[in-house]
């Protein structure tokens, strides 16, 4: 009997699900063996991080809090990398879209809210998509790398929002504080009851299902994902791969833009600086966990979510949150270490068939 | 301006563009030998934490340097194990490597933000050349790290030019069944090569917080690596061109800090823009002038399977 890895054609569907799963358990492990080595009891960590995020209606209502921008800058991602392209700027079309959709309240106060929310919503998209889009023309227009484009976007876009809390925007009222005025209640997205939980839930939950339904069953679904895999073989069919990068960076960017107005509309309450701890790169690690597949996003989001509460609550044992930021780090490792495996079938089969070969 | 601020701010541009020289020349030997490691922020982040964490404890900023070696070393080794052996996305590797480095220094550093180290890299005038006029304040009035990062330019183009193991590293990002065919191990070059790439951000990051700051902060590289990566592109991989770019973008954040200390009415937020729009328009610009098309190394990306020779 031997036992080896022989290349398969067709990608096991069973192994694309258990080999996610896994790989996070190993991502555990191994930040499990690092927290030991550094003095603490790695399951008491775990343990109060899981309690921490679902041990309440608290913990679950924050959960949902931070899956929320999540799953939709995981989606955004997602439109995007199924292409190859690598729009990493998801965090700064996130403030984009935060700073675009404040400019409304802040201009008309007194639009009532079946005005006021959708406007805010298109100012979003517009925004987060236009600072995606620049990206896609950087790209198509001189092939420039828009893994860079992007990043150095992030950093722009970040100091603009502070830029205008910290200059025009900042409330007179604030106390100086770098804050602008609160949003008035046609602004802000309904919560449920006294809990931070709001409606941007089901904009999530739509969202996925429609990209679900794009991806799976219409011609430009199939399409962005043949340029990715293979741009020879689309030029030749006649796809136009200029037109759908500069598409697929507004529409990513739009979206991850949107998540942005969903914050601070739903959240905040108005625009400050520090609106996202990183969303934007977390939610990088998520849509690959989630091989890109907009309802899986949402389950990884949700797993991101739990991670990213839990250690916002192990800050009380004296923990650094930034150890989860460690396990999603790692998870990601583990994940794209492990692809090779779905790629693979393990074979078990006896000498003389060797030979075969 | 007088004559003192040009030569001040001619300094600084030197002294901010060196932890972006190290961590670029070493993406630039890494991605030479094919493999592109886009993990160089947080491996540069954990380098600056390690160097920092040492420095304050032992007191001695060498050791503090070689730890900090070390530690980029290994986190690039994770990065070469998942893209040379598992031959894994490498967009995505590096990514993870990012964020797993952000973590981990965040998570190291968490007691040393705001300490302060008892030694740090202080400026060492070299008797004699310092006192060349306007060359002499700016070149040779730096610290001992910045003296290496003249050498270990000067060194890495040698090694890539003129030597024979050299010309196997070009080759290897150029043609790696070429070098395979000639009974080279291409798996264990691009491991070395990916190692000391990483060793080299882990001592940009050294820069940062043992002669730059001096001190350790929560993401203070501010994406610096990902400058870094930039500016290879823009260097089209030569290491003297790298010198020119890390001292361009020193240039550029030096310049920034001395218009507002003259208290020019611009925001500081705007002017912090500066490094990152830099960064963009240099990559326009460069491949404006190549027409799209750089002299980039082939098989770059490209995960070399021996099975598909």
């Amino acid at each position: 009997m031997k036992i080896r890895l022989e290349k398969s054609l067709a990608q096991n569907k069973t192994s694309q699900i258990v080999v996610p799963v896994v790989a996070v358990f190993l991502a555990l492990l191994f930040c499990g063996v690092f927290l030991a080595v550094t003095g603490r009891d790695p399951f008491e960590v775990y343990q109060a991080m899981f309690a921490g995020a679902l041990g309440s209606e608290y913990g679950i209502s924050e959960t949902i809090v931070k899956m929320i921008p999540l799953a939709l800058c995981g989606l955004g991602i997602a439109v995007a990398f199924r292409m190859q392209i690598w729009n990493i700027g998801a965090e700064g079309q996130f403030y984009m879209g935060a700073c675009w959709a404040t400019w409304v309240p802040l201009t008309f106060p007194n639009l009532p809210f079946l005005v006021m929310l959708p406007f805010m919503i298109f100012m979003a998209a517009l925004g987060g998509g236009l600072w995606g889009l620049l990206a896609g023309w950087f790209k198509t227009k001189w092939q420039v790398s828009e893994t860079i484009t992007t990043l150095m976007m992030n950093y722009i876009a970040i100091l603009w929002v502070s830029y205008l809390v910290y200059g025009s925007w900042r409330d007179p009222k604030g106390l100086n504080f770098p804050l602008t005025a609160p949003f008035p209640d046609a602004a802000l997205i309904p919560t449920f009851g006294a809990l931070r939980v709001h409606y941007g839930i089901f904009a999530v939950l739509l969202l996925a299902v429609i990209f679900w339904l794009f991806f799976k069953g219409s011609k430009w679904g199939y399409e962005t994902l043949v340029i990715g895999s293979n741009p020879v073989a689309a030029r030749y069919a006649g796809i136009d791969i200029r037109k759908n990068v500069l598409l697929v960076m507004f529409i990513s960017g739009a979206i991850s833009g949107f998540a942005g107005m969903v914050e601070v509309s739903g959240i905040v309450g108005r625009l400050q600086p520090g609106i996202s701890p990183g969303y934007g790169y977390t939610a990088i690690s998520v849509a690959w966990l989630a091989r890109l597949h907009p309802i899986a996003i949402v389950i990884v989001a949700f797993l991101f979510a739990i991670i990213h509460v839990g250690g916002f609550m192990i800050q009380t044992m004296g923990i650094p949150s930034a150890a989860a930021t460690m396990l999603q780090g790692a998870i990601l490792f583990f994940v794209v270490g492990s692809e090779i495996l779905t790629q693979y079938e393990i074979k078990f089969s006896n000498k003389e068939e060797v030979q075969d070969e | 301006m007088s004559e003192t601020l040009i030569i001040s701010i001619l300094a600084a541009s030197i002294t901010a563009g060196t932890p972006i020289l190290f961590a670029a020349l070493g993406e630039l030997i890494a991605e030479r030998s094919g493999i592109m490691n886009l993990g160089v922020d947080g491996m540069m982040l954990v380098g600056a934490v390690t160097g920092f964490m040492i420095t304050v404890n032992t007191g001695n900023p060498w050791l503090g340097v070689g730890i900090a070696l070390v530690a980029g070393g290994l986190l690039a080794l994770i990065h070469a194990y998942l893209t040379v052996t598992l031959r894994a996305n490498q967009v995505v590797s590096g990514l993870a490597l990012t964020l797993f480095g952000s973590g981990l220094s965040d998570y190291l550093g968490k007691a040393y933000v705001g300490m302060r180290a008892e030694h740090t890299f202080g400026k060492l005038a070299i008797p004699g050349l310092s006192d060349i006029p306007i060359i002499g304040p700016v070149v040779f009035k730096q610290d001992v790290l910045v003296y290496i990062s003249y050498v270990l330019v000067a060194a890495t183009a040698f090694y890539l030019y003129k030597t024979r193991a050299g010309l196997f590293l070009r080759a290897l990002g150029e043609n790696p069944a070429a070098v395979d065919s000639v009974g080279v191990n291409v798996f264990r070059l691009r491991y070395l090569y990916v190692m000391i790439g990483g060793a080299l951000a882990g001592l940009g990051g050294a820069y940062l917080s043992l002669a730059y700051a001096p001190c350790w902060l929560e993401n203070m590289t501010a994406g610096r690596g990902w400058i870094a990566v930039a500016l290879v592109i823009f260097a089209i991989w030569d290491p003297w061109r790298a010198l020119a770019g890390s001292y361009l973008f020193g240039g550029v954040d030096a310049l920034g800090f001395h218009l507002q200390v003259i208290g020019l009415p611009v925001s500081i937020f705007i002017l912090n823009m500066l490094p990152y729009i830099f960064t963009i328009l240099v990559l326009i610009l460069v491949l404006i002038r190549k027409g799209g098309r750089l002299a980039s190394p082939q098989a770059l990306g490209v995960p070399y399977d021996r099975e598909e020779r």
